[in-house]
């Protein structure tokens, strides 16, 4: 257990050889063998320490390592005085980021070995490119999960980011990937202010970031029931942090056009892990949340909020990418809302089960793509569940997990969230089960419109030309020979995801079905200042029969939402376009995702242009002009120096010579070159002298 | 008669003078204003012999002889330089010893 600082430098290992060296020198096989065999050391690892954890009473599962000194003791003021301000290379290895080190390292491996074959037309040192920042991006996860202090989790969060934009904008000379590269950075850089911010009141309050030092010492503060304290203020800050990082309303709209990415990416970055960074990072000061209530309605209601906006959006979409993100922000409002109304570990619980699904429907997805070559709209598509079998099977049962139906993981962790909902606030409650039957209409109208129904898409060489339109593709490089399964490197990781979903929610079968909700008493620790201490907030409990209603009721909505996509897509085709025209303003709003992108255009990019232009303006106007300003006085003024220099000096110096000039026209004069007038000169001069010499004296 | 005074010398001598330093300053030719130079340093000379014999002192004869010397010396380079000058100008005109005007 006290290697587990490995874990992280592993990938970062294999980062560093595909970037240094790879990129240069490696083939491709070589350049996946590194960045597969780094995460599934790392991977191994992992499942040692978690076996390791396990073994430990539930009450001692917390091991600290600290590997180095980062920031040597400085002090600084604090609240209480003046701090030391040190910052440990240390990583905490607790059940909840025992959790998530499963969940990076075991997806991250399965996204690794399907990209291999996934990137497969790339050429050579893209290819090791890629794998060289999917691999820096797990360093950065598994640091930002087993940091033990903000600071560290800071680098890791910022990694991340940077790995997102990296992997975002992999096609760089696409300009849309690259713009979305862009927005994903930027959007996400006004939630790491929020981050940072609630960072530094972090140790001006506690005089340190140690997060579990902080926890033992928030745990001492009283409840902040009424208004805003500190720690109100510290949660609420953290929380803008993690809206930006989870795309939540109203930093959400990097996450859609994140979708330019390739796939894997948007699996293993934009699903799975990175987006539930925010989650996992409230989660991991639920001390904190659990001490200012009033920041805990806010992240419910904007969780809540999330799920139902996204949801709806997610309802018209065509592109089959933007469909599972949009999936995705809603689903991450779930685990916003469960945090919210204080069922971390439900929260958590939502959270890996998601990483299963939605990261099986995105390489599914992907598996389409490819298939598809490169098509990624589903208008155009349709009828593909003959000829590709098992990514049809498997992403059916991705969709069933995600739509909550019983005995799959989805149902597990999404009635927790529900019933701790329920308890909590009745009309969330509604909102919530309205959002998860929107939930399963837009997955299964992704099914249907992508396998059933009939083909839609392009015509290919050798036949199947009476199949949808003739469509001139000439895209790719090489023929495409109509859709067809992937290829086994890509189909497995499918399969392996598809089980995972099935299985992933029974440890933490509910009571009510006769479970023992294993994975609540697991994590509870990590979500209380001292192991042992019971989960206080238990406060209502409904009977078993009732939580069983609510089930039911749960399950009723999503049956109502596959029935209804299945009355849309199969049964009449033709009422999805009756319905789109019936309500086409409503159908209109959403197919533009409520203008969201076109009013932060208006108003904060424009304006942002407008005052970058006023101060361009301001710079060109005013400063420029103070200098060229100056410029000019100094020409002028040298202007006149120069009249006055050319004038009044240079007439001086030639006065003088023309003094001297002329003057020496007289005198040369009197040089006649006539010896006898010099002698006569002499003789005047000889009569002169004697004169004086007898005269004058 | 007229006994001869110092006076008269000095008058002779000034008057020898006064037409060496004319004949110097107005003639052309070069021979002329040698002959003229002459003329200056016999004024000289009876000058010098009138008062060394006026103050019974040889040191003015002795002056005298040194004088003529001089002269015989001056006249042997002087002449030499105005044969030269001659050879080269074709004349005796002094106003063509113009070489070192400006």
């Amino acid at each position: 257990m006290d290697l587990i600082w490995l874990i992280p430098v592993l990938p970062g290992i294999g980062a560093a050889l595909n970037g240094l060296v790879g990129v240069r020198y490696f083939d491709k096989r070589t350049a996946a063998y590194v960045a597969c065999g780094t995460m599934a050391a790392s991977l191994l690892l992992s499942l040692v320490a978690f076996a390791q954890l396990l073994g430990l009473p539930g009450d001692e599962r917390f091991h600290q390592v600290t590997v180095a000194e980062w920031i040597p003791p400085i002090p600084l003021e604090t609240a209480g005085g003046i701090g030391s301000f040190e910052v440990p290379w240390a990583f905490t290895l607790d059940p909840l980021s025992g959790m998530m080190i499963l969940v990076v390292t075991g997806i991250g491996l399965l996204i690794h070995v399907y990209s291999v074959a996934y990137m497969d037309h790339e050429p050579r040192p893209a290819y090791a490119r890629f794998f060289c920042y999917l691999n820096l991006f797990c360093f950065f996860m598994l640091l930002l999960v087993l940091g033990s202090t903000f600071l560290v989790m800071f680098v890791g969060w910022e990694g991340v980011g940077l790995c997102s934009y990296l992997l975002i904008g992999f096609w760089y000379h696409k300009q849309s990937a690259s713009d979305a590269g862009k927005k994903a950075f930027i959007v996400n850089r006004i939630g790491d202010w929020g981050f940072i911010l609630g960072i530094f009141l972090v140790f001006f309050t506690f005089g340190t970031l140690d997060f579990h030092a902080v926890a033992e010492l928030a745990a001492e503060m009283p409840v902040e029931a009424a208004g805003m304290g500190v720690l109100s203020l510290i949660c609420l800050l953290l929380f803008v942090g993690a809206i930006g990082k989870s795309a939540q309303i109203p930093l959400y709209v990097w996450l859609p056009d994140a979708m330019e990415g390739p796939t894997p990416v948007s699996a293993l970055i934009h699903a799975a892990t990175m987006v539930t960074a925010g989650v996992y990072m409230v989660g991991r000061n639920a001390v904190l949340f659990s001490h200012a209530p009033m920041v805990m309605e806010i992240v419910a209601i904007i969780g809540l909020a999330t799920a139902i906006m996204a949801a709806t959006i997610g309802l018209v979409q065509t592109d089959i990418k933007r469909v599972l993100a949009y999936s995705t922000v809603s689903q991450l409002g779930y685990m916003f809302l469960a945090t919210g109304v204080g069922a971390f570990a439900a929260g958590a619980f939502h959270l890996m089960t998601h990483a299963f699904f939605k990261a099986l429907l995105f390489l599914g997805s992907g598996s389409v793509i490819h298939a598809m070559n490169e098509e990624q709209d589903m208008r155009r598509m349709g009828g593909l569940k003959q000829y590709m079998p098992v990514t049809y099977a498997t992403m059916g049962i991705g969709a069933l997990a995600i739509a909550g139906v019983p005995l799959l993981s989805g149902f597990f962790s999404k009635d927790e969230i529900l019933y701790r909902t329920f308890l909590h606030n009745r009309l969330f409650w509604m909102l919530a089960v309205v959002a998860a039957g929107m939930t399963a209409f837009y997955m299964f109208r992704l099914i249907f419109m992508t396998f059933y129904q009939e083909y839609r898409g392009p015509a290919w060489e050798g036949g199947h030309g009476d199949h949808g339109e003739h469509h001139e593709d000439d895209g790719g490089d090489h023929a495409w020979h109509g859709p067809h399964e992937s290829p086994r490197l890509m189909t497995v990781p499918l399969i392996v995801l598809a089980v995972g979903a099935v299985l992933a929610g029974y440890v933490g079968v509910p009571a009510a079905l006769g479970g023992s909700n294993a994975i609540e008493h697991f994590l509870e620790p990590s979500f209380v200042a001292h192991a042992g201490e019971g989960a206080h907030g238990e406060a209502a409990h409904l009977s078993h029969l009732a939580e069983l209603g609510l089930m039911a009721i749960s399950v009723l909505i999503a049956g109502l939402g596959i029935f209804l996509a299945y009355r849309n897509y199969i049964q009449r085709p033709e009422t999805a376009d009756e319905w789109a025209e019936r309500y086409a303003g409503p159908h209109r709003v959403l197919t533009n995702k409520y203008y969201v992108d076109e009013l932060y255009d208006a108003t904060f990019v424009r304006g942002t242009m407008v005052g970058a232009r006023g101060l361009w303006g301001f710079d060109g106007g005013v400063v420029d002009g103070a200098v060229n300003g100056t410029g000019w006085t100094t020409v002028a003024s040298s202007r006149i120096s120069h009249v006055l220099d050319k004038h009044v000096v240079d007439g001086l110096v030639n006065l003088v010579g023309w003094v001297c000039q002329e003057g020496s026209y007289g005198f040369r004069r009197v040089q006649t070159g006539l010896i006898q007038n010099y002698a006569f000169a002499t003789l005047v001069g000889v009569f002169a002298f004697v004169t004086w010499f007898l005269v004058g004296r | 008669m007229l006994e001869i005074t110092p006076l008269h010398y000095t008058a002779l001598s000034a008057a020898l003078f006064i037409i060496g330093v004319i004949g110097v300053l107005v003639r052309r030719n070069i021979i002329i204003i040698f002959m003229s130079i002459e003329l200056i340093l016999n004024a000289v000379n009876i000058n010098l012999v009138a008062l060394s014999s006026q103050l019974q002192n040889l040191v003015g004869q002795v002056f005298v002889v040194f004088v003529i010397a001089v002269a015989a010396a001056e006249a042997a380079v002087g002449l030499g330089i105005i044969i030269a000058f001659y050879r080269n100008k074709e004349t005796v005109n002094i106003d063509e010893m113009s070489l070192m005007r400006w």
